[in-house]
Parts: structure tokens; C-alpha cells; sequence
């Protein structure tokens, strides 16, 4: 079992009222910012399920925005984040679907990136989809992601620049969408992979995206 | 944390002839590599945080988003000024406090969720209320926070402290079994009193659903955290004076997991059952959402 640590309990300091609802929302919205990582203009949220029916109620919709935005979950300007948002378009769905973890949300930034994710509780998060590959980031290890095409070795090569530079590995994951088709992996790393790791894994071939995800603070 | 059931921690405690804090902040310090120190330093915060968030509500009246609550904590203050509280100071300060803590909560101020932010009264208000009352330092209220954390943390092993989850079940009274251990062991309990206590305030409150009128957390959340509050101290009474729970601790977790998963969705977090579709209730959702 995973070790967890005593302050997923008696933390976060946060803007209330709900800790899966607001903090969690704000830390998808963090983490989505973490992933994306240029700046954008239009944002559309997808709520999912008990995020649909109470979000409103618990600021979901304002934490989202805030989190996407920066802003940490314990700013007391998340109350009023419409009233402050004026240079980027922002929009929410409400839907219902029980395959999906009764706090979900898929965030999809400029048309071109879809995140999906839980809030898992205790203000706790998971994201587990981008562009519709499985992925794992809890947001609590350094994280580095990629995509390239699924072949024998990727996992060794990888494993491979990353030993080199002395980084122990805490946890993997691989998904793909077809045999020889896209795989994705997720690589949490004790320390964060510096730009030279990053670099050297785009010079392997077949190697299409691959990024450097910070932790959550 | 390597300590993943109740068991576990009743053995190293009892084998090592350590307090349960003691073990908490040495396996925080071995997880997040820091040193018990910058555990002890880190929970401080938490703990200041708390004591804010109790001054501030104490202080406002400002209303909810639905204009409904906000206000309780000021009525009780009035109350307690001309007479006291029937059951003396402390009850009359975790009331107050946890009434304070959960309505600070909902104005979207700022709280320590613990373990969330539906439940942010409970543990601080017995806390602060205790420590208050009994002039007990701050380092034994660390050791209190400590006690409560460790006890949160190994339920959320088996069962994830959400209403959308388990039910309230996993947040209040999840909180109450925290504030339970946190209680007796700042008023100087053994290890076995401490999980009696935790356990006795658990086996209470299973199957306590998560049914917030108008998906908001204000009706029945923040009285409820007064409720529970005082409900930890029943638990903390009956276990300093050797009370046990004929049903171990860790057997407890386990129903509560259970009875979350059995539990209606329409009684976990959707407001679409309980409270949530009563008449009143949604008479409240017709006036609320013409409003907006």
C-alpha cells in the first residue's frame, strides 16, 4: 500500500467550504496549469457527476478557474475570481455519468488539450487522462510525462537518462491506445528531472511530447 | 507512513513503549524526510491556522452565498454572555468554536481542513476549547493535532475521507474519532485510551449520510460540527475511565468502509436525497436559484 502523508489529513489551509470540492478543485486546476504550461485564452470545464449536481454550491466552478490560473488554495481572492478574470474565456458543462469518479472533471484548454481528473478527497487529486491516454499524476512527486510510440525498449532508454543522472524512479506508469500505436508514461521521480533529462529524451526517436510536470506545493 | 492499521500502531506504541504523537512525527519525518523538528513546526502552522479561523468566525456575521447562515455562532456568543452553558466552559467553547471554524468555512474564508473542510470545526474547537480550559501548552496541543492526524490517516487507508465517498460518516464523524484521541491524549490517556476513545466515537456515527440542502456546506454541515465536537468528549469521558469498544478499531474502519459503499449515492454528496428532498429543502433550491 502507499504510504500517505499525515498532513493529507490535517491539511490543507484552504479557502473553505469543501476540501474534495474547493481545495481539490483548485489543486486540478493547479496541476492542469502544470501540465499545459503555455498561456491561454479560452478554458472549458466539464463537470462530472456529485462536481455537477453541488460544485456550485462549494465554489468548484471558481476553484477550477483560480487553480488553472495560479492561485494557491488558500488565497482569499478565490471568492471573487469572476470578478477578476477578464482576459481569458472560461465556460462549464454539468453532466452526469456513474463510470466516472463522483468528483470528475475534464479540463480542455484552447481546443487543443483535454485533462481529466478526480478529486479523490481530503482535498487529494488524481489526474488520469490527457488527450485520452491513461496517465497517473497525484500531483504529490515530480513528475515527468511523455508520449512516443509504442515499441520494445522505450522504458529501459528512458529509465536509462534518467539512472544516469543518479534520479530514483518512486513510481511508473504506461498506457497505450494500440499495440504500436501511442503509449503514454508517467515517471514519478524523488527529485525533479532537470531540462538536460527533458532534452535528451526528446532526441530519442519516435518520442513525440514529453514534458516535466512540477508537484503540488 | 508504514503504519497502515490500528493494530500496527497499538504495537509499536506498546513494543517501543512509545506515545502514538512520538510515532506520528518520527514516521512524518521518515516519509516527507524532514526532521521531526519541521514536522512538529509544520503541524504548529496548522494549529495557528486553526486558532485564526476560530478568532475570525467568532468575530464575523457575514452571511453565506445562500444568505441562510452565518450567524448561528453570533446567537450562541449572545446566549452564553447572559447565561452560561448547563455543562460549564468547555462545552460552551467547542460549540462556539466549531460553530466559528464551520462558518468562517463557508464565507470561503480561510481553514484548516481536517481531514476536510465540511468537518474543519471539530478538532480545533475540542483542541483549543481543552487547552483553553485546562492550561494546556501548546506542545501538548501539537501532540493532540499529532494524535488526531495519525488517527485520520490510517481510517483513510481503507476509506477515502470524502462525503461523496463514504458519507458524512467519513468527514464528521471521521473528525469526532480524530478529536476523540486528540482529547485523551492531551489530558494524559494511555495508548489503548486513545484508540478506545477514537473507536468509541466511530461506532456512533456509522452511517451518517451526506445529504447538504442545495449541494451547499451549510445545512446540516455546520451545526453539525458543534454536534460532534461534544460528541468527541462523550467518547474521550467514557474512555479515560477504561469504557472499551467491545468491537476493535480496526473492525470499526472496516464497516465504515463497507456501510460508505452501501450507502445510496443519492445520500452522498448530490443532494438528491435526505435533507436535500425535503419540502423545505426545496422550497430553499426554488428561492436560491431564482436569485441567481
Amino acid at each position: 500500500m502507499e504510504q500517505k502523508s499525515l498532513f493529507s489529513v490535517i491539511s490543507p489551509i484552504m479557502v473553505g467550504p469543501s476540501s474534495s470540492h474547493t481545495a481539490g478543485a483548485v489543486r486540478l486546476g493547479l496541476m492542469a496549469k502544470n501540465i499545459y504550461k503555455n498561456k491561454f485564452s479560452k478554458v472549458k470545464f466539464v463537470l462530472y457527476n456529485s462536481f455537477a449536481t453541488t460544485g456550485f454550491g462549494h465554489g468548484t466552478d471558481k476553484g477550477l478557474l483560480a487553480g488553472l490560473l495560479g492561485y494557491s488554495v488558500d488565497d482569499s481572492l478565490i471568492k471573487d475570481i469572476f470578478n477578476i478574470v477578464h482576459d481569458v474565456q472560461y465556460s462549464y458543462d454539468y453532466v452526469q455519468d456513474i463510470s466516472r469518479h463522483p468528483n470528475s472533471v475534464d479540463i480542455i484548454i484552447d481546443d487543443t488539450m483535454k485533462i481529466s481528473g478526480d478529486s479523490v478527497g481530503a482535498g487529494e487529486i488524481r489526474i488520469n487522462n490527457i488527450d485520452g491516454f491513461d496517465v497517473n499524476i497525484k500531483g504529490t512527486y515530480d513528475t515527468l510525462l511523455l508520449m512516443y510510440k509504442d515499441k520494445p525498449g522505450m522504458i529501459s532508454e528512458v529509465a536509462d537518462i534518467i539512472q544516469r543522472q543518479r534520479i530514483n524512479i518512486a513510481t511508473l506508469h504506461c498506457g497505450r491506445n494500440a499495440k504500436g500505436g501511442v503509449a503514454s508514461m508517467c515517471i514519478e521521480l524523488d527529485i525533479p528531472a532537470g531540462d538536460d533529462i527533458v532534452n535528451e529524451i526528446k532526441k530519442l526517436n519516435d518520442v513525440f511530447f514529453v514534458t516535466n510536470v512540477r508537484k503540488l506545493k | 507512513m508504514t503504519i497502515l492499521s490500528f493494530e500496527d500502531l497499538r504495537n509499536k506504541s506498546l513494543e517501543e513503549n512509545k506515545s502514538i504523537y512520538r510515532i506520528a512525527e518520527e514516521e512524518e519525518a521518515l516519509l516527507s524526510e524532514i526532521t521531526v523538528d519541521m514536522v512538529r513546526i509544520k503541524v504548529l502552522e496548522d494549529l495557528t491556522a486553526m486558532k485564526s479561523a476560530i478568532k475570525n468566525g467568532l468575530k464575523s456575521t457575514e452571511k453565506a452565498i445562500s444568505g441562510w447562515c452565518g450567524d448561528d455562532c453570533d446567537k450562541l456568543k449572545k446566549r452564553y454572555r447572559v447565561q452560561g452553558a448547563l455543562f460549564g466552559k468547555v462545552f460552551e467553547k467547542i460549540t462556539a468554536y466549531a460553530l466559528a471554524t464551520a462558518e468562517e468555512n463557508l464565507r470561503m474564508g480561510r481553514i484548516v481542513a481536517c481531514p476536510t473542510a465540511g468537518s474543519c470545526g471539530i478538532v480545533p474547537s475540542v483542541i483549543v476549547a481543552v487547552a483553553e480550559e485546562k492550561n494546556i501548552p501548546e506542545t501538548k496541543q501539537i501532540d493532540g493535532l499529532l494524535t488526531a492526524g495519525i488517527i485520520g490517516l490510517i481510517v483513510s487507508n481503507k476509506v477515502q475521507l470524502a462525503g461523496a465517498v463514504a458519507g458524512c460518516q467519513a468527514e464528521c464523524g471521521v473528525a469526532s474519532s480524530m478529536a476523540a484521541g486528540a482529547l485523551v491524549e492531551m489530558l494524559g490517556g494511555s495508548t489503548d485510551e486513545i484508540l478506545q476513545a477514537a473507536a468509541l466515537a466511530m461506532k456512533n456515527i456509522l452511517g451518517l449520510t451526506c445529504d447538504p440542502v442545495c449541494g451547499l456546506v451549510e445545512v446540516p454541515c455546520i451545526k453539525r460540527n458543534a454536534f460532534l465536537g461534544v460528541h468527541a468528549v462523550t467518547a474521550a469521558e467514557l474512555a479515560l475511565c477504561g469504557v472499551e469498544s467491545k468491537i476493535p478499531i480496526d473492525e470499526i474502519v472496516d464497516v465504515l468502509q463497507r456501510t460508505g459503499q452501501l450507502m445510496s449515492p443519492l445520500l452522498k454528496e448530490t443532494s438528491l436525497g435526505g435533507l436535500a428532498k425535503t419540502k423545505t429543502a426545496l422550497e430553499l433550491e426554488k428561492v436560491l436559484f431564482k436569485q441567481d
